[in-house]
């Protein structure tokens, strides 16, 4: 990334103090209209959600009026509720199977099957891996939803070499969210995997082949150092897409069957929109924010050298 | 849609190594059968969608149609779906639009002035494209209830732009440090004012990636579902992802035929405008300026 830098020189070296005014101006005006709707559309809410955390806010009856402050009664009770614990753990393991195993695993091996393939097989294979990300999540979660019903295609595909199906979505609900987060995500990791390889220097493993490193040894010390900053980036972009995945889930399973895929996002949901606790349902978001936040300051700082 | 792969030119140059050459092509070989086998895994659950979409008795099962049929595609396009639809067009624009309007001026000091000036808002805008915005809904819902704006697509709208601003920002910053600063300075010295040095230089120059930042926010606003469901609640405002959604809840299992001709009618605007940009741009959309890894 080129970081066009103006050499103070190539300015007019204004030491007036209006002109430096205007100049100031100049360079904080433009920014003002989309830093204003950011403040009133994601700051806020972000903060009016710490204070609502602290209250018994509710969607109707008489604290949805007139909210008390309770303290850390939602804290208390979220650190006591099992079903809090419980989709803590769900989202740990949505997001270890879906994104940091499946999805990063899946492109990076793809990114490597398709590098020196022909030129045609790299089309239709990326065409359509890409066409399951490029779909509406809506629209996969259906497409899902049919392919493990109990007379979908999966099971059929089963019946055809004499397997007996289930019914995927009761008998392995989060195995069944996760492999389709797997299909719909792993489009992203191979295009980030893809970009990185065609970087690689072709000379470097040319030269090691030629002293004869095998093509396993060859990946492991040299692509893949070279593709460290890649994989850290790519790891913690989908580790906080996945995080806040709700519709695929939502659609498939609806949470369920009981709690069984019942994550972060999904929990939140219900506490706030189902059962009308915004208070304990804020208390919750501000969970999955501060996870959200601290992948953020470590991605933050890998970043940290582009900005 | 051929995908960021295409930068490998050393290939057609294969005769090297020719020790090598038989387990090469082995190798070659097995690469083959496992993509063709990933390919057909992940084709396999489109397989229902399609053909449930030309049936006209849709189960869930992906039974190849007696008779095939468009009349789902027809009786799914009424009224109200049809309203539904522009209800997702009239959200997407007006987010994809604003983005570039605010994005735009907020992107060009942030990229042109020194980087003591620029670098703590852009590790905050950095900060802010890592948080959750499902979790934000909750007390933006809070927020929309006080301020009596549930039910509003304007409001709605500006929700939609709020939260894809920071990426916007972002990806915009650091297409137009790809610009030469050069020919604003030529602008500058003839007297033109910084606004018109970007709105005459610098967006013709970075047309592309113009096009990059409007694509990836209307596509994600046309594939929101949680938001509108949330913030939309008048069916008559609600966009087709709601629509759909709702539309299944209600009709369930008689009608998985007209169920799976609205998902792909909806699906196609997103489909049909990533293959063009993909097309006329190449790998520009690909890693979207955001991730450079």
């Amino acid at each position: 990334m080129v970081a066009v830098d103006l050499p103070e020189s190539t300015r007019p070296a204004a030491r007036r103090s209006p002109a430096r005014g205007r100049r100031a101006a100049g360079r904080v005006l433009p920014l003002v209209p989309a830093f204003a709707l950011i403040a009133l559309f994601f700051l806020g809410p972000i903060l009016w959600c710490v204070y609502a955390s602290f209250t018994d806010v509710a969607l109707t009856g008489a604290t949805a009026s007139t909210p008390h402050l309770v303290g850390l009664r939602n804290y208390r009770r979220m650190f006591s509720d099992p079903a809090f614990g419980q989709s803590l753990w769900l989202t740990v393991v949505f997001v270890l199977g879906s994104a940091v195993i499946g999805q990063n695993v899946g492109g990076m091996a793809l990114a490597l099957l398709m590098k020196s393939r022909h030129r045609i097989a790299r089309a239709v294979v990326g065409a359509i891996v890409v066409g399951a990300w490029v779909m509406p999540e809506l629209v996969a979660g259906f497409v899902w939803y049919a392919f493990l019903a109990d007379d979908g295609t999966f099971n059929a595909i089963l019946h055809a070499v004499g397997l007996h199906g289930k019914s995927w979505l009761y008998a392995m609900p989060l195995v069944s969210v996760i492999i389709a987060n797997v299909w719909r995500g792993t489009a992203f990791s191979m295009l980030v995997y893809s970009a990185a390889l065609s970087n690689v220097p072709e000379d470097l493993l040319e030269a090691a082949a030629v002293d004869g490193a095998s093509s396993y040894r060859r990946l492991r010390h040299i692509t893949l150092p070279l593709m460290r900053r890649a994989v850290m980036t790519n790891l913690m972009t989908i580790t906080l897409q996945t995080l806040a995945v709700f519709t695929l889930i939502f659609v498939m399973t609806g949470g369920g069957p009981g709690t069984k895929t019942q994550t972060l996002p999904i929990y939140m949901y219900q506490s706030a929109f189902k059962f009308y606790q915004l208070g304990y349902g804020a208390a919750l978001a501000i969970v999955l924010l501060a996870v959200g936040g601290v992948f953020s300051v470590v991605y933050l700082r890998m970043m940290r050298e582009e900005v | 849609m051929t995908t960021a792969v295409s930068a490998t030119p050393r290939t057609s140059r294969s005769p090297r190594l020719s020790t090598t050459g038989p387990r090469r092509g082995a190798a070659a070989a097995v690469a083959y059968l496992v993509l063709a086998v990933v390919a057909i895994a992940f084709l396999l659950p489109f397989g229902w969608l399609l053909l449930a979409s030309v049936s006209d008795q849709a189960s869930l099962k992906a039974d190849v149609p007696h008779q095939l049929t468009l009349r789902n595609f027809a009786d799914v396009l009424t009224g109200d779906n049809l309203h539904a639809l522009a209800n997702s067009l009239v959200l997407s624009l007006g987010a994809a639009v604003l983005t570039l309007v605010l994005a735009a001026p907020a992107a060009y000091p942030l990229s042109r002035y020194s980087r003591r000036f620029g670098r703590p808002i852009l590790l905050g805008l950095l900060f802010a494209t890592g948080l959750p915005i499902t979790a934000i809904l909750v007390p933006v819902y809070g927020l929309f209830v006080q301020l009596e704006l549930l039910d509003s697509i304007p409001a709605t709208t500006l929700f939609l732009t709020a939260t894809g601003l920071p990426m916007a920002i972002w990806m915009m910053k650091n297409f137009m440090d790809e610009v030469p600063i050069a020919l604003e300075e030529a602008a500058w010295v003839d007297g033109a004012s910084g606004f018109r040095a970007l709105l005459r230089i610098v967006l013709p120059l970075m047309l592309p990636g113009t096009t990059v930042v409007f694509t990836f926010t209307f596509a994600l606003t046309w594939g929101n579902f949680f938001v509108p469901f949330i913030l939309l609640v008048d069916p008559a405002k609600q966009p087709a992802s709601v629509a759909i959604y709702q539309y299944f809840g209600l009709h369930g299992t008689a009608s998985y035929g007209l169920l799976a001709a609205f998902s792909i009618l909806y699906s196609l605007p997103v489909v049909v405008l990533y293959t063009l940009v993909q097309r006329v741009l190449g790998n520009a959309f690909a890693l979207s300026g955001g991730v450079k890894g």
